[in-house]
Formats: C-alpha cells, structure tokens, sequence
C-alpha cells in the first residue's frame, strides 16, 4: 500500500495520516524517493530541501499525534521558485537570483507552512516567469513527462511536470498571463488562478503586478480546494490584496449546478484551434451537459486584442518591477564595475536571459517619452474593452467555457526562436488575466496521447463555483486520473 | 514596424543592459517583431473609453500612518554583493 501513496488524494492521504496508516516523514519519504528517481530527466526541480522536508514531516507528525491537525498537515508539496522562502534559494529561474537566498517568506508560504504542509522543494520556471515552455530558465528545460521531447508549458511548467510525475502531491505556481493554466494543460493537472487579489503576492517575486496571481496546482479539482483555501485571504502586506471573507471551496464542492448557464467562447474554438483539441473539448462540453448545466454559445468579441494589449502592459510593469535588480542590493553583480552605470548595466546583462531582456526592452520603449499615449494608455483601454466584453457575457451566463490552450505540447525548441509564435501560446488565457477574473484548466480527452486542457472562467470571486464545476464534472469522468506512463 | 539601430541601442541604455554590438541587429529584429504584434490595437477605436486602474476598480487600501516594520538591515544585507559598516558599497559616485 505504501507504494501508491503518489496516486492518493489530499482527503485520502489526510485520512491516512490521521488515522495513523502511514506518517508524514514515509509519505515525505516516498516522493523525496520519487524525486530522486525520476527528476534526473524531467529538471522539474531547482532545489530540493531534503532535510527541511523531512524536519517539517517529523513536526507534521507530532501536530497529527497531538490532535490540531488540518486537511493540509503532513502533506508534501512543491513550491514554484518565484515564491520568497526564508534560509533557501529562491532563483526565479534567473541567473540573476542564483545566488539569492531569501530572507524571508512569502505569504503564500506562510500560510501553508501554518496549515503544516512539508516543502519538499522549489520548481523550475521561466525566468522570471516570462515564457510558455520553460526554456527560458537558466537552469535548462523541464521535460513533459507524457513525452520528455516535448515543453511542460510554462512558465510553471516544473510545477505542472512535477505534479503530472506525481514528485509532490500538489505544487504552487503563479499566473500572469496563463503560467498556471496553460502548463496544467500541456502535463494534464488541475490549475487555478484565483480572482485578482484574492491570494497575496507579497515575497512572490513580481513580473507584472496588475496581473499576477498565485494559485494551486494539483491532480484534482478537490485537491485545489483544498490548497486554495489555506493560500488565499486578505494580506495588509500586499496593497492589492482584497479585504473579502474567504468562501469555504472544499464545503461547496458540491453545491447544487442544475440550471447554471456555461458560456462557449465562439472565439475560442475558430481558427487556430486544432482539430483534435476541438473534438476533446467536445466531448468534455457534452459530459457536462449531464451535471444538467445548460450551455450557450457567447461572444468575446475583442478577445483578439488581449494579445497586443498584454505585450504592452506586461512588459511595462516588468521594465518597472525588474529595474530593482541593480547588483547592488541583492544578485548578480559584474566583476569590477567601472562605475556606477556599469555596474548597473554589465550586472543586468549578465543577470538577465534573452526573453527577460527583451521584455524589459520593450517596457522601457513603450513607456518611454513619446510613446506613453500610443502604447500603455492605449493598452490600458484595450484592457477597458476586453473587461467590459467578460462583463456583458457574465450578465448572460454563469461560467464561460473553452480550451486552455490552442495545442498540446509542442517539442523543445519548435518556438524558442519565434517571440511572438511563443506568445500566441497564451491566446485563450491572457484575455483572463487583463480582466482580473478567476480561471482554471482541468484535464479533457487526451488527444493523440497528449493532454488537453479545459479552461473554466468565472465571475469575480467565483473560485467556489469553478472548483465545484470542475469537481461534480471529475467525479463522472477519469481524465484527470490520466497519467503519463512509467510515472 | 521596424525600429533604428539606434533606437534600440537607446532603449538598451533606458533600460541599463548592456548589449554587445553584435547582438543589435537580431535584437532589432525581435523587438520589431514584437512591436508589430503590439500594433494590431491600433486597429481599435478606444477614443471614448476610460483606461482600466485596476482589474477590481478598487481604491488604493489607506492604513495608519505608524511604524509597522522592524528593522531587517542586517538580514538584507546578508545577501548584498558589497557592503560596509550597514551601507552598500558601489563604484565611487563623487570624485
């Protein structure tokens, strides 16, 4: 039995711990094993915290045996490598950071450190959490576990090839742009990124502060509740953080759904759509349809435009939120600065990896005296037309529906050359995050032996719904107990 | 649209990174590519429409004005390239 504990739930393996079937250090044990086994090929982790997994596990244990355990205790996970902890490497997949060990913790971790989970370890990423396969992190491409050629997605893609390889039960990952929901998509997990400010990004390293969100990654829609609910609430250390009682994910899980109204982006399933992804989409559109949910077909109709618009915002607030790392506070920092401007600028080249760069490039033009009007302000009201077409298809429907994202994985290198091939990977997510609204993908029919992703989207602070949905439609289906083989 | 060469040697120094001479040209054209794609918004009529604040259209949260944080200095500097006597050490700045 011990060796099936990677295949259990949180509910199952909480039951477990409680009940004394196995401990917190053996299940820390088995993925610590599993780890060693299997992430030689996937590079999925950057740090992996041995002896503090297995501290937290022995404590984990004791908190069991005294009797004020939650769902969450003992229970090991991966940490996205953006999210600060204290006495460990935090890199953000940047040279940059390479050397930066935190000083303190973010909140996300706090928090799930107080609910008594173990941190088995830090996850790859793209640096900095700019990109959409993971080969832009300077600590190399994580391996798809469904086909090791192949991106896991990104730039949380060594949360979601750690959590599809089953090296953690669950994994935290951050999304900007779709860096949750898009590498759920390509290793076939469970992905949430919550509401905008629902989670706080206090110590999660920012990219683009308007639009990034921490959230679960995990095997189940169940196991999402269950990670959400001890990462989200209000933060005064983030100054975007929303004041608002958390709802309880895991007690309506299953809330009632007959009659609720999903929406079917017609943008979503036009051209550019693969074939096989449609048919999957398909199929999981009719399984819904017996929770006694009624779908429509709706209209985004500026949805084209997020694109665009986010290349300009993202990278705008990126060229602000990056220009921190000077090599004087904290980083990398060029041997023997002839002065301070090149100090300033041979640290940041050398820190910096090609997308971040041009990323940063394009921040500073678009910001840059002259260009205001024409790009960021422009932008902004993009921003204003692409909300405002969520706001009037949420006055018709309850949840909006369509793929994660337009392909499976594709192979390491068949976009790294391409920019902007690479960021029409996000085409179906981004629109999301310029909205601020919640999201998550959940595995659909494989397609040619892939994982596809559905992606659900709700209303402000509809977490509750979208994990219910999720759930109720897991719970008549098996695609998210499909697992890569060998793993 | 495609930028000067010696615009993106600007936009590098705006920026503060150093880029060899030799990477402009490819440079150039990555951030064209880009720019090209940003550009399709142009196609937008936006002349009435308000410039999204925040995703919430909340206010900015106000708090007390008091002292809230203690002092970290010496843990921050922990991981400072060069420091001295609590202050940061770069490249002399006054001659």
């Amino acid at each position: 039995m011990m060796s099936d504990l990677h295949l259990k739930s949180i509910a199952e393996l909480s039951a477990g711990l409680q009940a004394g079937d196995f401990s917190s250090v053996e299940l820390t044990q088995h993925f610590l094993d599993r780890i060693e086994r299997f992430d030689g090929e996937l590079n999925a982790l950057v740090t992996l915290t041995k002896d503090q997994a297995l501290a937290q596990a022995e404590a984990a244990d004791a908190r069991i045996r005294s009797g004020n355990a939650g769902p969450l205790t003992g229970i090991p996970i991966l940490h996205k490598d953006i999210f600060c902890t204290e006495g460990v490497k935090t890199s953000c997949g940047s040279r940059m950071l390479d050397n930066f060990i935190s000083p303190y913790d973010a909140t996300v971790v706090t928090r799930l450190k107080d609910a008594g989970v173990v941190m088995l370890g830090k996850t790859n990423m793209d640096e900095f959490a700019m990109g959409s396969s993971n080969e832009t992190s300077f600590y190399g491409p994580v391996k798809n576990p469904w086909d090791t050629e192949r991106v896991p997605g990104g730039s949380s893609g060594g949360s979601a090839a750690g959590v599809a390889a089953r090296l953690g039960v669950a994994a935290t990952g951050t999304d900007t742009g779709g860096s949750i929901r898009q590498p759920a998509a390509l290793c076939g997990i469970t992905g949430l990124k919550p509401t905008y400010g629902r989670v706080s990004r206090y110590g999660m390293i920012a990219f683009a502060s308007s639009l990034d969100q921490a959230g679960p990654m995990t095997r189940s829609a169940e196991d999402a509740a269950y990670l959400l609910a001890a990462m989200a609430g209000f933060d005064e250390r983030d100054s975007t953080s929303v004041d608002r009682p958390v709802d309880d994910y895991v007690g309506q899980l299953n809330q009632p759904l007959e009659g609720l109204r999903v929406g079917i982006v017609k943008e979503f399933f036009g051209e550019g759509l693969n074939a096989g992804m449609s048919a999957s989409m398909q199929t999981a559109v009719d399984e819904l349809k017996k929770l006694g949910v009624e779908t429509v077909e709706v209209s985004l109709p500026h949805s084209h435009y997020s694109v665009p618009a986010y290349y300009v915002v993202a990278p705008a607030e990126c060229s602000s939120n990056l220009s921190r790392f000077d090599g004087v506070r904290f980083g990398h920092r060029c041997d023997d600065p002839q002065d301070l401007e090149d100090l300033y600028k041979r640290s940041r080249g050398e820190g910096f990896g090609a997308e971040v760069k041009r990323r940063i490039m394009i921040g500073t033009y678009a910001l840059s005296a002259g260009y205001y009007d024409a790009y960021y302000l422009k932008a902004q009201q993009v921003r204003q037309v692409i909300a405002g077409d969520f706001r009037k298809a949420f006055e018709s429907v309850d949840v909006l529906l369509g793929p994660a994202s337009p392909e499976t994985a594709f192979r390491i290198g068949e976009k790294s050359d391409d920019p902007v091939s690479m960021y029409l990977s996000d085409i179906y997510t981004i629109a999301v995050n310029l909205a601020g609204l919640p999201a998550m993908s959940l595995p659909a029919p494989l397609v040619d032996g892939l994982p596809a992703g559905l992606q659900l989207i709700g209303n402000y602070f509809e977490e509750g719904r979208l994990l219910a949905l999720a759930h109720q439609l897991q719970q008549i289906t098996d695609w998210h107990q499909q697992t890569p083989s060998g793993y | 649209m495609d930028l000067e060469p010696e615009e993106v040697e600007k936009i590098a120094h705006l920026a503060r990174i150093a880029v060899a001479a030799d990477e402009l040209d490819a440079l150039n054209t990555e951030l064209s590519g880009i720019l090209g794609l940003v550009e399709r918004m142009a196609e937008l009529d936006t002349s009435d429409i308000v410039p999204m604040a925040h995703p919430l259209d909340m206010p900015q949260r106000l708090r007390p004005d008091v002292v809230t944080e203690e002092n970290h200095r010496d843990a921050y500097q922990a991981v400072a390239p060069a420091t001295a006597n609590g202050l940061y050490l770069v490249p002399r700045v006054i001659e």
